[in-house]
């Protein structure tokens, strides 16, 4: 946050210093005041009017939002026989986009925490977009696997520990019930962090505000905020645990979404990389994400004095680094399939790179390992169109990914009896897309009627937040 | 919001200040003349402020650390209480008592647990959501949420003195002096 802002700086002119900086496009662009920062923001909000394009990608998310409605009501009127689950691809494109939309989500906590702790200033401009990303994508998430017992009312008695009349509990020893778990606790405390941080923000739109009703709103979501010295005293410090909180949070949420799988004996899933890997390719999909958020958000808001080249570069460094973990994760997976020396897994292994999924596989590998090798060159990380179509084809491999994790190891387990093919159903699609349109709406609210960017946090990384403790001028 | 111990029908007086570093200098000044029934007001979060106030740490770390204690008992009690009293059921012949399995849920509600006492210990130790407050009388006080710096000394304090608190923080070169009313 604001700490070392506030610091006296007494920095000499090192010439290495200022050669790096100048190579290094600054976190916000220059001459911005307290001002400047918090009325381009909150203009965004409080402006009467809507730009045409809104309304335009509105219209196409909103569209796909009520796809999703239709989807949800056919199939609680039908059942999910609708989808191509069958035995033994008992779980398929329901826990694919399960994991896809949580792993997307890591990277606003990544962003809002542990870059927090880190003390890395360039996480301010895009925290809070990217934790509302988060919790949308949670909320897409949960979706899936409520959905997937057909009858959601009934499923809460195992799933949530509480005095029933069958006199039931949940199974705790199952990797299931600590994703309900860890998935519940991520989504609450993700929103408690994401409101936490809008507070001052909110106090800052009730008293720019115009208009009655806005005033009113913005009031009551601002609780009363005014900036006193000794509430920011102890809001610094809930901020500051709440980033410690996350911290493990979040990488313990991949990792227990991960013991979905490895806890099994199926081969392909039943394996100790997979909990860092998970972990490793949600930060990766989540900044490819923020990224393919971030680059439109930038354009036609003309926020690119806050979301600077700076940003873009560092989220690209950032999903350069995830990658590799993830291809490293290939690598292994595919080693010890063959130096393990079990017949089931390197059977697996071949059916992935040979079977009837194998041009999926071989895609995800093109994109997850070879592609993102790009991002080495600063030309492509300067390159914004082309950066967002990488970002979008690495939300693309990383879906992927999933799903030959899921449906290959499922199609071909122990018992070549058993043995079957999945192929998803329109509605499968229409489920998928249907979330996006779910995320892509909420989204376009959010930005619509939230500031996209914390602005307090803004201010503090503008010159007029420096302290000057000798008096000159 | 009625100070009856106070003569006047105050709050208080409100330094206004353009400039976080003549904000953290007035409060300095405002607490070796004695003052201390006072608060500094910001757009953003000023550590020098608190240091200037002479804030006490705040409770908040003891706070969420029994919050997370009692989350983590909480899980791991109802963990234990359901998988060997209220109902035991044997998979795979692991004791009802296999307490590795339920390190994951224990880690999660300790998550929960702190989390929630981080943040409604903040607001209730900020005495937040208060829906009105004597400085939101103030005209100009609508930019401190922007780019302003406020001073209130409150009438409560002992040292007030209408005229002379007045002159006091004219006297810190403010770009005006209000009077708040309660």
């Amino acid at each position: 946050m604001a700490e070392t802002q506030h610091k006296v700086q007494h920095t000499g002119g090192d010439a290495a210093l200022a050669a790096l900086h100048a190579r290094t496009p600054a976190v916000i662009a220059p001459g911005h005041s307290f001002e400047s920062v918090t009325e381009s923001i909150s203009h965004i909000v409080l402006s009467k009017r809507t730009p045409i394009g809104w309304f335009f990608g509105f219209a196409i998310a909103f569209a796909l939002l009520m796809l999703l409605n239709v989807t949800i009501a056919k199939l609680l009127l039908t059942g999910i026989g609708i989808w191509g689950n069958n035995v033994p691809v008992g779980w398929a494109f329901d826990i694919i986009n399960f994991v896809w939309w949580i792993g997307i989500g890591h990277a606003g906590t990544l962003i809002s925490a542990i870059l927090l702790l880190f003390r890395q200033q360039w996480r301010t401009s895009i925290n809070r977009f990217a934790e509302a990303m988060t919790l949308f994508a949670v909320a897409c998430a949960a979706m899936f696997p409520l959905l997937h017992t057909g009858r959601p009312w009934l499923a809460v008695y195992w799933l949530f520990p509480y005095p029933n009349t069958m006199g039931l509990w949940p199974q705790f020893r199952s990797p299931l019930i600590w994703d309900v778990f860890a998935v519940s606790t991520y989504g609450t405390v993700s929103a408690l962090f994401w409101f936490t941080g809008l507070v001052p923000d909110m106090a800052t739109l009730r008293d720019r505000a115009k208009s009655r009703t806005a005033k009113v709103i913005f009031g009551m979501l601002s609780l009363g905020w005014r900036g006193s010295a000794r509430h920011w005293h102890r809001y610094e410090m809930a901020y500051l645990l709440l980033a410690g909180i996350s911290t493990p949070l979040v990488l313990s949420v991949h990792s227990v979404v991960s013991f979905d799988f490895a806890v099994s004996v199926l081969p392909g899933w039943h394996a100790t990389i997979f909990p860092p890997y998970f972990v490793a390719g949600a930060i990766y999909s989540g900044f490819a994400m923020v990224m393919t958020l971030a680059i439109p958000l930038r354009k036609y808001y003309q926020l690119d004095g806050f979301i600077t080249m700076r940003h873009i570069h560092n989220m690209t460094k950032v999903m350069l680094v995830t990658g590799m973990i993830v291809a490293y994760g290939y690598a292994n997976e595919a080693f010890f399939a063959w130096y393990a020396g079990n017949t089931y897994e390197s059977a697996m292994m071949w059916n992935r790179m040979t079977g009837d999924y194998a041009f999926f596989y071989w895609s995800l590998i093109a994109i997850n390992a070879v592609m993102i090798q790009l991002f080495w060159f600063r030309s492509v990380r300067d390159n914004i169109p082309l950066l967002f179509v990488l970002s979008l084809l690495v939300n693309v491999g990383m879906w992927l990914e999933r799903f030959i994790i899921i449906v290959t190891s499922l199609s071909h387990d122990f018992l070549p009896s058993s043995w079957d093919l999945y192929t998803p159903t329109r509605w499968d699609f229409a489920m998928f897309a249907g979330t996006i349109g779910l995320f892509l709406s909420l989204f376009f609210l959010f930005i619509r009627f939230l500031p996209a960017l914390a602005i307090f946090e803004m201010r503090t990384i503008t010159p007029e937040a420096k302290l000057k403790m000798e008096h000159h001028g | 919001m009625s100070h009856a111990e106070t003569p006047s029908s105050l709050y208080g007086l409100m330094a206004e200040f353009e400039t976080a570093t003549e904000l953290v200098h007035a409060t300095e000044r405002a607490r070796l003349a004695g003052y201390r029934k006072m608060d500094a007001f910001s757009p953003i979060p000023i550590e020098e402020l608190s240091e200037a106030l002479d804030l006490p740490r705040t409770r908040l770390p003891k706070l969420v650390f029994m919050g997370g204690l009692v989350g983590g008992l909480a899980g791991f009690g109802l963990q234990v209480w359901a998988s060997t009293t209220a109902y035991p059921m044997n998979i795979g012949g692991r004791p009802d008592l296999s307490w590795p399995q339920f390190i994951p849920v224990t880690f999660e509600t300790t998550v929960l647990g702190a989390a929630l006492s981080a943040f409604i210990g903040m607001w209730a130790l900020n005495k937040l959501p208060q829906p009105y407050h004597p400085v939101f009388n103030v005209p100009s006080f609508a930019r401190a949420s922007t780019d302003r710096f406020f001073l209130c000394i409150e009438s409560a304090d002992p040292l007030f003195d209408r005229n002379g608190t007045a002159a006091f923080l004219k006297n810190l070169h403010p770009l005006g002096v209000s009077e708040v009313a309660p």
